[in-house]
């Protein structure tokens, strides 16, 4: 085959892939059951998998690795919480308020932190992202404490002429989850596609020729852990509104690295990999968690077999074959 | 409120010491082989265990001496086995690969010795209190206090005149030169992984003595850590250990004013450092910046 048709082939099957995945997801409610799933799974792996998006697009096209990013997701479940207990009864203003709170949170933290590099990075995102578990847990009179922080609910999206009732029925608000996954990810894809996407990956690739070329690298790390912030307070915000509840967990560094794990599953070099590693991960964590009390054991072996053997994830590991 | 300020310091210097001792264990992996070990609570709740099961047979001090190698030895075998592979690849693998570790060895220890908390006794001549005034400082708390200062001691005497310890040291500072002398850079790291672990196994005993044994009780000790090293400055162990006793001692004073916060202070300190002197209190400048 001749250079020009295999580049287009490419752009093809790309293009192919891409519009299976949106078709797989906006069908899901209506294949999933034959598998033995069901709606509200569904939704959180589409809110886990925004969240494993988000720290990918810091460490997969970055090259920063953030073991704290949970402070984040946390906050946006909290700030969904609070508007809705406290604030305003509306679903959209919930998931706005909470987007901003992480999102604006992490901006200002990261100005702390975007002078660290590698592990050093790592160990000050975890230990920052402990702050808001200790705060969640200690303050209790306003975030529940220990028992997390309940009394809210879905709000119906009233339209005007007709509203939707998000609460109980789970397919509505399985495309409310998937509206606001899209335009996260569409997002995502556009500045990924821009000079400032470029200049990211250039940052990952070679951090000091990109200082020589006059890019400011910090400036640079920053906005990208500031945006990766938002789209993690955004999952996080879903997240509350999912499970009508939010406890500090959501704040703990495991679910951190529960994060990267599926970022580095799904494989962490591509863009849609996180996603299926949220996929795995949830559903197997789903399944063992039921046939097992061991579940944390199967969890970790899968961990150290990733990290050993498969590396590069699922998705890297069939590019690499496509280009081999 | 004099002898409440004088409870929460001594108490915190107490507390300091101890995050002192799971942190320099810490920090020698981290600096001589890039690694965070997430597993470092897993190794002290595996130090603690195994002096339960230990004690019945050689009592409390044998435990006390015998838990912490065998707790090394664990870590000298999952250092050869799994970790080893990750040396010069991304940080992130071994981080990811410690973190499955601490599942594993936290599910593996509920498995063994049930979810539920064991008792963990110390000779009654410990257990006493030194005055009647003072009651809160037992002579166990002494004990712990002892044994970490000698401990920590005997360590830093090790890594500053015997040649495997002066070789650790270069090895932080410049580990290429050091292979390319023909030291065996391998073997350093396994040795210098097992050392950590040992602090961490001990840490384990002695926690176990004061708070009884429960599979996450390296949980909580875990993050104060990593704190200590940030605020102490990453590649220096004396740092380290001042990094320990400082917030310990922070965390005790807030104890006596605001109370709640007394967890929370030790991230403000952190971020406090971070902003003044992101190197760390006694951090080279460049070092893993």
């Amino acid at each position: 085959m001749k250079p020009e048709l295999q580049k287009q082939t490419k752009q093809w099957v790309r293009a192919a892939g891409v519009a299976a995945i949106w078709a797989a997801l906006i069908s899901a409610p209506f294949w999933m059951p034959l598998f033995g799933g069901y709606t509200a799974l569904g939704t959180r792996v589409l809110v886990l998998g925004l969240a494993a998006m988000s720290v990918n697009f810091l460490l997969g096209f970055t090259g920063v690795l953030s073991f704290g990013h949970a402070a984040w997701f946390g906050l946006g479940a909290y700030g969904a919480g609070f508007v809705l207990k406290w604030a305003v009864l509306s679903t959209p203003v919930a998931v706005i308020a909470g987007t901003l709170l992480g999102g604006i949170a992490g901006a200002l933290l990261g100005a702390l932190l975007v002078r660290r590099r590698g592990v050093y990075f790592a160990m000050v995102t975890i230990a920052f992202g402990q702050v808001f578990y200790y705060i969640a847990f200690q303050w209790s009179s306003v975030t529940g404490g220990d028992d997390g922080l309940r009394g809210f609910e879905r709000q119906p999206l009233d339209f005007g002429a007709f509203s939707l009732d998000l609460l109980h029925n789970d397919v509505y608000f399985f495309y409310f989850a998937l509206f606001c996954f899209a335009v996260a990810v569409t997002l995502m894809a556009l500045i990924l596609r821009s000079p400032f996407g470029r200049t990211m990956i250039a940052i990952r690739e070679n951090e000091r020729r990109a200082r020589f070329l006059g890019i400011p690298i910090e400036f640079h790390i920053w906005a990208a852990f500031s945006l990766s912030c938002f789209f993690m307070a955004l999952a996080g915000a879903l997240y509350a509104l999912l499970n009508n509840f939010a406890d500090p967990r959501v704040f703990h560094y495991s679910l951190s690295g529960d994060f990267v794990i599926m970022a580095v599953m799904g494989g962490m070099r591509t863009f849609w990999g996180p996603l299926l590693g949220a996929i795995v991960f949830v559903v197997l964590q789903d399944y063992i968690s039921s046939v097992t009390v061991n579940w944390m054991s199967f969890i970790g072996i899968l961990i150290v077999l990733i990290v050993l053997f498969f590396p590069r994830g699922i998705l890297g590991l069939i590019e690499q074959r496509r280009a081999a | 409120m004099l002898e409440l300020t004088f409870f929460n310091v001594t108490n915190g210097l107490i507390i300091g010491a101890f995050y002192a001792l799971m942190a320099i264990g810490l920090s020698l992996i981290l600096n001589l082989s890039g690694v965070i070990n997430f597993a470092h609570g897993g190794f002290l709740v595996i130090g603690g265990y195994l002096a339960f099961t230990l004690r019945p047979y050689i009592g409390f001090w044998g435990a006390l001496l015998v838990a912490p190698f065998l707790t090394a030895i664990i870590g000298f075998v999952v250092e050869r086995l799994l970790i080893r592979r990750l040396y010069g690849r991304d940080p992130l693998y071994s981080l990811l690969l410690t973190f499955g570790l601490a599942f594993i060895i936290e599910d593996g220890t509920r498995q063994i010795w049930g979810a539920n908390g064991l008792p963990f006794s110390v000779p009654e001549a410990l257990m006493s209190p030194l005055s009647t005034q003072f009651f809160f400082i037992t002579g166990y708390r002494m004990f712990m206090v002892a044994m970490v200062a000698i401990v920590v001691g005997v360590l830093f005497v090790l890594l500053r005149y015997t040649r495997i310890g002066v070789r650790i040291r270069a090895g932080t500072l410049d580990l290429e030169t050091v292979a390319a002398l023909g030291v065996n850079v391998r073997a350093l790291r396994s040795l210098n992984f097992a050392v950590g672990i040992f602090l961490a196994g001990l840490a384990g005993v002695l926690a176990a003595g004061q708070i009884g044994l429960e599979p996450t009780m390296g949980d909580s000790l875990l993050m104060p850590s990593f704190i200590a090293i940030i605020v102490g400055g990453v590649g220096s162990l004396t740092g380290t250990l001042l990094g320990g006793l400082l917030i310990g001692v922070a965390s005790g004073l807030t104890a006596v004013v605001f109370p709640s916060a007394s967890e929370a202070i030790i991230y403000v300190m952190m971020a406090i450092v971070l902003l003044v002197r992101p190197r760390g209190l006694l951090g080279e400048e460049g070092m893993m910046s």
